[in-house]
């Protein structure tokens, strides 16, 4: 209901522009009447052939793999089946699905924006409460800058490819584009999954609100003030951060913790670094195969001796091998690349929540100091033991839901990492079987011509 | 002087007069040429260990196949069973008659005086020849002529009855009587004399060989026609010439016999005359024997015309056998000659393999270059041994591609180029010390020029050249010089290369032949494809190469990530993934240079090589143009003449018709010039074409195997690592 109307909407005219996804089936009829950059309209798209191969690829399960920790609890079941791109500004339509009596109805959809799931993530944040616990962090921003660009360099590009090296480049964007966009609407699910997952988070009030409020929440947009002002809470906290890490922790386990993700948050951003990289390099290699089939076959074409048929099918190889290399670079994109940046922010999160911990620690340590002072000036001494009383407590509630989310977290990034991995594995050993028996194929076509 | 120059002489044309076969125009110098071929044929000599019994073999040797075969049969049976004298006799005998029948006086002549001749070398040779022989050349002629049989009795029994069925009987007829009059008379005052003739005989038949071998089928063709017919055309202009043209194959062995020297072929010609006039008095017994063989090869050259088949190897191998056969005489060498005749043509045509190994650097600074190791193994028997290792620089390459091109490109051949000097990547090397860079530039250089031998050696014309031979066999080869790109030569192959391509562009070229217009074009889109190819492998082989070292800083990077890692499974499995990912790194490295050494560099030749094609068809331009030229002018000559007619001054009227007939005369060498460039061309280019065929299947299929194998190392790679992961507790 909610898609159709969305595909009833005129058309416009610039590229990637306008974007729906409902589920597999519905990313296909969207990219179908997706139109192309203004000045390849005269090429006809066939987006069909990419995006067979797209959905394909596109499992949805496998993304949710990154955080493998969500309960099976059904009381609260979230997905997001469709999305729209217009501009900058994606469009989610989040389904709720519940038992619980503390929503009115027991299945609604509702339209969200990323600024949305920003501010829930933010209001998380600020929750006292929640002090104690790992805050899922916040899906990032959606960023088609990549595919936009290369699609721009690649109509620049054009009068120096054939048409069908174009076609074919231009199918691979589309492919490279829409992977980003799923990947873009899944980060947000998973978001949205973990808190539901979570027995705190799935009760809170803002979390419920979100799902609920059938109207744009219309979030106010950040200010520039609230910017900045946001921009130099940061400054301060990472100042106080390290001032405070300086402190040697009393507890053991949390000093542990403490040196432990620093390493390997560092560590890991590097290697996420590292594997964007790679597979994007992959991704090049593969783009060359389309280059070198398309000449090849060229060649072939133009060729009248017993070449010819050779040539046909080392060009044909190609491009066969072409699109299991591109599935290999996006498969190690989507298994290994992901994985580490989705661990790499979640380790963030932790660490944001050691930090919490550690502030609460400095502030019982100050509570003590000003009692003992005004317990010196007989001053103000109920006070100061209140004050303490509740720093105490603060920090023995963090500490105590600190540790039981640290072990989770463990827990829960060995299962990621492992399902990851043994896929990727599996994916690898899939795809360099078809190459080889595509290979094999034709070396024995070869020679016996 | 002349009779002493033509007895040395009558050796060595063997090797030389393949080369000069090349070069149409000697006609005129023969006494230069002679000098050039001695000169020249510095391989002649270690040929020729025996020379005068090789030389005197080759024809031998081609008369006893020839003969059974042919008509002449009865003589050469009947001598074959006798020792080699009765042989030789009968055979000269019977081609005497044949070829005259009127001059019966003279044959009687011949046969006593070669008779003699060739005891007294067959004794002598018999021991080395014999040797030679039985390792390969024989083979392959003896085969020839077996299988050109049928040919060859064609053209025998045409001889004999001297009838005028075919066209080859015709040209025979022709040649006979005319020629062997002036033979006839020749030899009958000098021959009969002495045995002189036989000399030039010999030099004629060599070089009658060597037109065959060298041209090869297409030379048979025509060709061929065309270098008969050029020498021809000055010395006989009048019959010859028509012979020729009517049945050329037929022209040529007639040419040789008789006229003998001057025509069979430019160089020949060069040989031969001096030989034919002065030396057939002075080479005495020896000269006995060549004319044997001289007749004798000329029969091998009719049959090498019809053997389409075999080609240039048969040709070659002929001479050493013939060799053999002259020396050894007798019935004995005959069988073996022709069993291991038959068992090299069954071998593979190319029994020769080279390879570039071991490049070195010699000296210090900028005067440092790399040497090369060429090491040779072949059972070619133009070749000293079997094997051998020669040390070449770089600049010895170009040399060998500037002395073939010199002398080959101009008659239409595609001459394989050498790679491109680099001053870049030479410097690097001279600097620089073991860094990665050099170190691949040096093998890729290496593989280029072992790539470019082979395909020099392939050719079938190119291998005869003996400046081939010379540089994979001699110990040491004078400096190339000229090659250096920057010096004064390299400056003025510049210009020339600049005012060629201008004199191309203004050349308007009226095709008359739809094949090659259409050739033309194929091979000109064919470059740009290639060329785009070309840099699209080189970018894959650049993202292939940053795919490995993105892999490799991963790999590192995840290696740190399982170092810190606390879970111990996790841990390991990290560190794991961190090796798999080593060894990928390696994987995708070993293909990147696949990518280069195999793909991009095989397009990187054929790049190169569609230059040499391009050139091929500027040749047949300039070939052309020239001919044009020469028709122009012949244009003019006859409009002067007619004004002179008109203004009645017949004393400079003969000097223009004396320049008419020059011209005209030269019309028709230009044109049948440009008849042989064009024929060369088209043999040439498909030739390049079934080559190219074979390399680019050859290579893509290497490629996709290397492909192949590095995607079962991936599964490999994989697989161990899947139970690491499953491991992750």
């Amino acid at each position: 209901m909610f898609s159709s109307a969305l595909l009833l909407l005129p058309p416009r005219s610039s590229f990637l522009q306008q974007r729906k996804i409902k589920g597999k089936v519905a990313a296909k009829i969207k990219t179908e009447r997706r139109e192309s950059p203004r000045s390849l309209t005269h090429r006809p798209t066939r987006s069909s052939a990419a995006m067979t191969s797209i959905s394909q690829d596109a499992d949805r399960e496998k993304m949710r793999s990154v955080s493998v920790d969500l309960n099976n609890d059904s009381s609260l079941l979230i997905d997001i089946p469709d999305a729209l791109c217009e501009r900058d500004k994606v469009k989610f339509t989040v389904h709720t699905k519940t038992t619980l009596n503390s929503f009115q109805k027991p299945e609604f959809s509702v339209p969200r924006q990323h600024e949305d799931f920003i501010w829930l993530h933010d209001t998380l944040v600020e929750t006292e409460e929640y002090a104690g616990l790992i805050i899922p962090p916040a899906p990032p921003k959606p960023d088609f800058e990549g595919p936009r660009e290369k699609m721009h360099k690649l109509g620049e590009g054009e009068s120096t490819m054939t048409k069908e090296e174009y076609a074919k480049m231009k199918q691979e964007l589309e492919a490279e584009y829409l992977a980003v966009f799923k990947k873009t609407v899944q980060v947000h699910e998973i978001f949205l999954q973990r808190l539901s997952s979570h027995p705190v988070f799935s009760k809170d009030r803002n979390f419920q609100i979100f799902l609920e409020y059938d109207q744009d929440l219309s979030v106010r947009r950040k200010n520039a003030k609230e910017f900045f002002g946001g921009f130099f809470k940061n400054m301060v906290k990472s100042a106080d951060e390290v001032l405070i890490s300086g402190i040697k922790d009393v507890d053991e386990f949390f000093e542990q913790e403490k040196t432990f993700l620093l390493d390997y948050f560092s560590k890991i951003k590097d290697a996420t670094a590292k594997a964007e990289k790679m597979t994007r390099s992959h991704k090049n290699v593969a783009d060359d195969y389309i280059h070198i089939s398309a000449t090849v076959s060229n060649i072939g074409a133009e060729d009248n001796t017993a070449l010819k048929t050779h040539l046909e099918k080392f060009s044909e190889l190609l491009e066969k091998l072409r699109k299991v290399e591109g599935r290999v670079a996006s498969d190690q994109e989507l298994k290994l690349t992901e994985l580490l940046r989705y661990y790499m922010r979640d380790i963030q999160a932790a660490k944001d929540l050691l930090y919490r911990r550690a502030r609460a620690l400095a502030d019982y340590e100050n509570s003590n100091k000003a009692l003992d002072k005004a317990r010196l000036k007989s001053k103000d001494i109920p006070q100061a033991e209140e004050n303490q009383r509740q720093c105490l407590q603060k920090f023995d509630k963090l500490s105590e839901s600190g540790k039981q989310e640290l072990t989770s977290f463990k827990g829960r990034r060995v299962v990621a990492f492992r399902k990851n991995l043994i896929e990727m594995a599996e994916l690898e050993i899939k795809h360099a079987k078809n190459s080889t028996a595509l290979l094999q194929g034709c070396i024995e076509m070869l020679k016996v011509n | 002087m002349k009779m002493a120059a033509s007895s040395e002489r009558s050796p060595p044309p063997f090797p030389e007069s393949e080369e000069q076969e090349l070069e149409p125009d000697l006609e005129d110098e023969d006494s230069d040429e002679g000098a050039d071929i001695f000169t020249g044929g510095m391989l002649s000599d270690v040929v020729m260990d025996p020379p005068l019994p090789t030389s005197a073999s080759e024809p031998a040797k081609d008369i006893f196949s020839d003969a059974p075969a042919d008509s002449f049969n009865d003589p050469l049976n009947k001598t074959s069973a006798e020792p080699e004298k009765t042989e030789s006799t009968g055979l000269s005998k019977a081609q005497v008659v044949s070829l005259v029948d009127k001059a019966a006086d003279d044959e009687d002549l011949f046969s006593d005086p070669l008779g003699e001749s060739a005891a007294a070398p067959v004794t002598d040779t018999k021991s080395a020849p014999l040797l030679d022989l039985g390792e390969e050349p024989p083979k392959s002629d003896v085969t020839e002529k077996t299988a050109s049989a049928a040919v060859k009795e064609d053209v025998s029994a045409e001889v004999h009855k001297a009838s005028q069925n075919d066209v080859v009987s015709k040209p025979q007829k022709d040649i006979f009587e005319e020629p062997l009059k002036g033979t006839v008379k020749e030899p009958a005052t000098d021959v009969f004399s002495e045995p002189t003739g036989g000399a030039a005989a010999v030099n004629k038949p060599a070089r009658a060989d060597l037109f065959g071998d060298d041209d090869e089928e297409d030379l048979f063709k025509e060709p061929l026609g065309a270098v008969t017919k050029k020498p021809q055309v000055p010395l006989f202009t009048e019959e010859p010439n028509d012979i020729f043209t009517e049945a050329k194959a037929g022209s040529k062995a007639p040419s040789d016999l008789f006229t003998e020297e001057t025509f069979t072929a430019p160089s020949a010609a060069a040989a031969a005359k001096p030989s034919v006039n002065t030396g057939s008095k002075t080479n005495g017994l020896h000269s006995d024997e060549e004319d044997l063989f001289a007749e004798a090869t000329v029969e091998l050259s009719l049959d090498s015309p019809h053997n389409d088949k075999r080609k240039r190897e048969a040709a070659k191998p002929s001479v050493p056998a013939s060799t053999l056969s002259s020396s050894a005489s007798t019935s004995k060498p005959q069988p073996k000659t022709l069993e291991e005749l038959e068992e090299e043509e069954n071998e593979d045509k190319f029994d020769l393999n080279i390879s570039v190994t071991n490049p070195e650097k010699v000296g210090d600074g900028m005067n440092a270059y790399m040497a090369y190791k060429v090491s040779t193994q072949t059972t070619l028997s133009m070749f000293r041994s079997k094997q051998f290792v020669v040390r070449r620089r770089f600049s010895d390459f170009l040399g060998l591609y500037e002395k073939l091109s010199e002398k080959h490109a101009q008659n239409g051949y595609i001459v394989p180029p050498p790679p491109e000097k680099s001053i870049l990547g030479m410097t690097k090397v001279k600097v620089g010390k073991e860094d990665p860079s050099s170190a691949e530039f040096v093998e890729r250089r290496r593989a280029a020029l072992e790539r470019y031998l082979q395909r020099v050696v392939c050719h079938p014309s190119l291998l005869q050249d003996p400046d081939v031979r010379e540089f994979l066999e001699k110990e040491e080869l004078p400096r190339a010089v000229g090659t250096q790109a920057l010096s004064g030569a390299g400056f003025l192959k510049m210009i020339n290369k600049a005012t060629d391509a201008v004199s191309k562009m203004t050349i308007k070229m009226n095709e008359s032949d739809v094949w090659f217009e259409e050739k033309l074009q194929e091979v000109e889109s064919e470059d740009q494809q290639l060329r785009k190819l070309h840099a699209m492998v080189d970018s894959l082989v650049i993202h292939r190469k940053e795919l490995s070292m993105n892999t490799a800083m991963f790999a590192k990077s995840v290696a740190m990530l399982g170092s810190s890692e606390d879970n111990t499974a996790l841990s390991r499995a990290l560190s794991q993934l961190a090796e798999v990912e080593d060894r990928i790194e390696q994987l995708h490295q070993d293909q990147a240079s696949n990518d280069f050494f195999i793909f991009a560099e095989l397009l990187a030749d054929y790049i190169r090589l569609l230059g040499a094609v391009r050139a091929c068809f500027d040749q047949r331009m300039k070939a052309w143009q020239r001919w044009q030229d020469a028709q122009n002018m012949l244009q003019k000559k006859r409009e002067t003449e007619a004004k002179l007619l008109w203004a009645n001054k017949p004393d400079k009227l003969q000097q223009a018709k004396d320049e008419i007939v020059e011209w005209e005369a030269k019309v028709s060498q230009y044109e049948r010039d440009f008849e042989r460039v064009s024929a060369t061309v088209r043999k040439e280019v498909i030739r390049y074409e079934k080559e190219k065929t074979r390399d680019f299947k050859k290579q893509i299929i290497r490629y996709l195997e290397s492909l192949l194998q590095s995607q079962q190392q991936l599964i490999k790679y994989w697989e161990a690592f899947l139970p690491e992961a499953k491991a992750i507790a």
